[in-house]
């Protein structure tokens, strides 16, 4: 069977989103082209102010790439408007010529920015604020004059004021209105809201009529109707939009202020449909992206329905925006202007500049405005959604950021299931608190790229990080979390039962404690080979078997299963003859790569497994240890031998700290630094504790990751001299082995348990020198590995030997 | 080396094996990963990952399991497949251990 040939005129948010619902339906039902009068795919129109402001790049908001155009097998042409229609035939031609013909032809021609018929409005440098290219004009023009007009203070024209500012342009916004966004504000607010942009740098000219816009070629001013002048460089017009309709006028199309369409977005032609900001629906046009999506849903059920539709189809949408101007936040739903038979609540702290208005009507909420807190909107918005009756609800519970006591829950957990979070995309708290539990995901973008939400205006985005804080964060405070899943145990139960019974070995963990599995796996036994020589220092006999490839070679394994060779070089301090050392040592075994370290040590790389022992006898010098859960190296500045800023003797302190706790495993890597004055040449801010030298004092820092989670440093202690920095080092050191789970690293452990908490146990006299004692303890009779292993035939034999067999033919 | 498969080779005496941690073996070309299991029986596979090509002989040995090295992909020895969720296989190879010799079967 032929498949039935859909045709989209018009490749922006409202038409692929159409598509998008149809694809979800029935991925193999149609033969899709589109066509689009803009040279690029579809992107997100409402974040062209977001790149204007520079906080997104124009790749960062494309929502469907032509990857995903080839991959659905939809046929695209971009910058190639369809220019005529035959709904006789049912075909239609574009400008270059081309033809196609349709069983469903949809239009979402969008719209057009409104230009006022002013005189002057032709020249060079008068604008709008539409597309791409306007941004692209602007940014452009930035570069090489200096004052801007913005004609409109709605939404957009905020929004470009904004951007043109960021661009270090002078702006005033001129507005015809006594306050701002008049359409979307009540006056208290509007007039809140131009006091805060004037904080920002912008300025205003309200109740301002423009006669006409002055220059030659280029603009060079505007002028008004009370004879006042403006010079301007830039005039961006965005004074509102007109749908795009003229196509569907010539194409015989029922046109009234837009394309008119029925609950199912059928126009007034068989097989002809409109969507978006061209289309109007009972009388209404929107121009806001939450409609778009609602009306997409609905044309997409329509097609795909093999029998006509009993549902009702689409109804309409409340009407909600948001402004997206940093540091402002304003938000407004519904009718929010007072009414006869309306009654309203209002709070308004001068200040803290918050206000917000919630109106009534027979005891539901039916519009609100909120400005510099608008945390309670999603929640507003169900409540008009659902027509809920408010008549036995307090103030805070319409309003729950209201209340005011220190405990306040957030927003988010006050939230039901079935509340909308992401308005644009129709996205539940349910269904984002879902694809966070069953996929496990940690991020607002792999929350984004799993149910869509956030994706469009990004106004839910705080929300979405707040849930994803909340389910993330109370699974680790409320919920156990075992080892493995070997294991119903958490890392604290299975260290006390070891410390309870006594228990010495890995494979009597497991038996004693009931493992599920016989042998364990690679994520719980070197977590219990940890545990136990915490337990035991000198006793305990570590399990070479239970150690990640790594701590049981001695060497970094690599990805084509070579090794890598990092030497000691106690705080980044090295010398001719070790020099010499290596560079010999890398002619006889061909390392094919020598690099230093971001720990200052230099790394042999691509070196195999059975010439590990042979490259260390060769070097004669010991284990850098960059191999292990243990402390790794100290970085240092070259502090007062040398530099002209050094208030310290960084190198030899680090000198000192490094050899101090060579080889002390800890549950994660540990890596320190110390630099010799505020400037930090040795990154110490960064560090798992980071020492920075000041005039008579060090800084300690701790919990600082430059990893994957990147982390700063806090401040915790400021001490005199260098014994009280080992002293320090050496209790929290031992308390974080103590204390924190196996591969948690310091940053995280740090977080977990609060740095007051951590503060407040080594305050205490009588447990500091107990930790001190213990990790003394722990460190005596620390040998080097490599030694070890040179010492013992046996070992190199298990360990690093290979068994060549030969073939004899 | 054609002429000798499908006959037993000899690769090690089994005390050269040692229990939890993997013995790598090279047949001419071919890399093998030797496991003495505590039964004395000894499971041989490809010394690569099906993921990316990791040194399964270096990774942590649980029983008749090994953890790939690389990305900790678990590997059923007996059988040669990933464990789900994920997925792909290692060859496997037939070991007869005669008077602690060990031998092996490579097949074409």
């Amino acid at each position: 069977m032929l498949k039935q040939k859909i045709i989209l005129i018009g490749n922006g948010m409202a038409g692929i989103r159409t598509l998008e619902e149809i694809i979800k339906k029935d991925p193999h039902k149609f033969e899709i082209t589109v066509f689009g009068e803009e040279p690029h795919p579809n992107y997100n129109r409402i974040l062209l102010s977001s790149v204007l402001q520079g906080d997104a790049s124009i790749e960062s908001i494309v929502l469907n790439s032509y990857e995903w155009y080839a991959e659905h097998q939809i046929e695209l042409f971009t910058g190639d408007p369809v220019v005529k229609v035959d709904t006789s035939v049912q075909t239609v031609t574009s400008q270059n010529g081309i033809s196609r013909s349709y069983d469903h032809l949809i239009f979402a021609t969008g719209s057009n920015p409104f230009m006022l018929p002013l005189p002057g409005a032709d020249k060079e440098g008068v604008i709008a604020f539409r597309n791409i290219q306007d941004c692209e004009t602007m940014i452009d023009t930035a570069k090489h004059y200096k004052k801007a007009a913005v004609i409109g203070g709605g939404l957009l024209g905020l929004e470009a004021a904004r951007g043109l500012l960021n661009l270090n342009m002078e702006v005033e916004v001129i507005h015809i209105a006594d306050y701002l966004m008049e359409r979307q504000l009540d006056d208290q607010a509007g007039k809140m809201l131009k006091e805060e942009l004037e904080k920002q740098g912008m300025t205003f000219r309200l109740n301002a009529h423009t006669e006409r816009l002055t220059g030659k070629k280029r603009v060079d001013g505007v002028r008004f109707k009370d004879g006042s002048q403006l010079d301007a460089d830039l005039v961006v017009m965005a004074v509102g939009i007109k749908p795009n309709v003229s196509l569907a006028k010539d194409s015989g199309l029922e046109v009234n202020r837009a394309i008119v369409v029925n609950d199912y977005m059928q126009t007034s032609v068989e097989n002809v449909y409109a969507v978006g900001e061209c289309a109007e629906h009972a009388g209404v046009v929107y121009g806001l992206v939450a409609p778009l999506y609602e009306q997409g849903k609905a044309l997409a059920e329509h097609v795909c329905a093999d029998q006509p539709l009993s549902k009702p189809g689409y109804q309409g949408s409340i009407v909600y925006t948001q402004l997206k101007v940093s540091g402002v936040d304003v938000f407004s739903a519904g009718r929010f202007q007072d009414g006869e038979h309306t009654k309203s609540i209002r709070v308004h702290d001068e200040f803290e500049g918050i206000f917000k208005k919630v109106v009534v009507e027979n005891n539901k909420v039916i519009g609100a405005v909120l400005f510099g807190d608008t945390s309670d909107s999603p929640r507003l918005l169900t409540m008009m959604r659902n027509e809920q009756d408010i008549s036995k609800m307090s103030k805070v519970a319409i309003l729950p950021s209201e209340n005011e006591s220190d405990e306040r829950e957030s927003v988010v957990v006050a939230m039901a299931d079935s509340e909308t979070i992401c308005g644009c995309n129709g996205v539940t708290k349910g269904d984002i608190v879902k694809a966070i539990n069953d996929q496990g995901l940690t991020t607002v973008d792999q929350v984004k790229a799993c149910t869509n939400a956030s994706r469009s205006c990004g106004g839910c985005k705080p929300l979405v990080a707040e849930l994803l804080t909340h389910a993330t964060g109370e699974e680790a405070s409320n919920q156990k979390e075992p080892i493995c899943g070997c294991t119903d145990l958490s890392h604290e139960e299975v260290t006390a039962e070891i410390k309870d019974k006594g228990l010495n070995y890995v494979r009597e963990v497991m038996n004693v404690l009931g493992w599920s599995t016989e042998n364990g796996c690679s994520k719980c036994r070197p977590a219990l080979n940890y545990y136990l020589g915490l337990n035991q220092p000198i006793e305990y006999k570590d399990d070479s078997t239970s150690k990640f490839v790594n701590e049981r070679l001695h060497a970094n394994i690599q990805n084509d299963g070579t090794f890598s060779v990092v030497p000691r070089m106690y705080g980044g301090v090295t010398n001719p003859d070790q020099l010499r050392k290596i560079a010999d040592v890398a002619d006889k075994y061909n390392v094919p790569l020598l690099k230093v370290t971001g720990g200052q040590r230099i790394d042999l790389l691509g070196i195999a497994k059975e010439d590990l022992p042979k490259v260390w006898t060769d070097l004669g010098m010991r284990s850098g240890y960059a191999y292990g859960k243990s402390i790794r190296t100290v970085k240092t500045c070259v502090g007062e031998s040398f530099c002209r800023f050094g208030t310290q003797d960084s190198i030899g302190l680090g000198v000192r700290i490094e050899k101090k706790y060579e080889g002390l495993s800890t549950p994660h890597k540990v890596k320190m630094a110390v630099s010799a004055c505020p400037r930090n040449c040795a990154e110490s801010g960064i560090k798992d504790v980071g020492i920075v030298g000041v005039e008579g004092a060090w800084e300690i820092y701790v919990g600082g990751n430059g990893g994957v989670d990147l982390r700063g440093g806090d401040l915790f202690a400021k001490v005199a001299t260098d014994q009280e920095v080992i002293d320090f080092i050496s209790s929290f050191l031992q308390f974080y082995r103590e204390d924190a789970r196996y591969l948690e690293r310091t940053s995280h452990w740090v977080e977990r348990v609060g740095l007051d908490h951590i503060k407040k146990v080594l305050a205490d006299d009588e447990t500091r020198t107990q930790l001190i004692e213990r990790v003394e303890l722990a460190l005596t009779g620390q040998q080097d590995p490599w030694n070890e292993v040179l010492e013992s035939k046996d070992k190199q034999a298990t360990l690093y030997e290979k068994k060549e067999v030969e073939v004899i033919n | 080396m054609t002429q000798v498969l499908n006959e037993p080779i000899y690769v090690a005496q089994l005390h050269e094996l040692s229990v939890g941690i993997g013995k790598k073996v090279t047949i001419d070309c071919l890399e093998l990963a030797l496991f003495r299991q505590e039964n004395d029986d000894v499971l041989a596979v490809e010394n690569r990952c099906p993921h990316k090509g990791g040194v399964l002989s270096d990774g942590i040995v649980s029983g008749e399991y090994v953890f790939c090295p690389m990305h900790d992909w678990k590997i059923d020895l007996r059988k040669g497949e990933a464990v789900a969720p994920d997925v792909g296989c290692v060859k496997t190879y037939n070991v007869s251990i005669v008077d602690e010799a060990v031998y092996i079967v490579v097949k074409e």
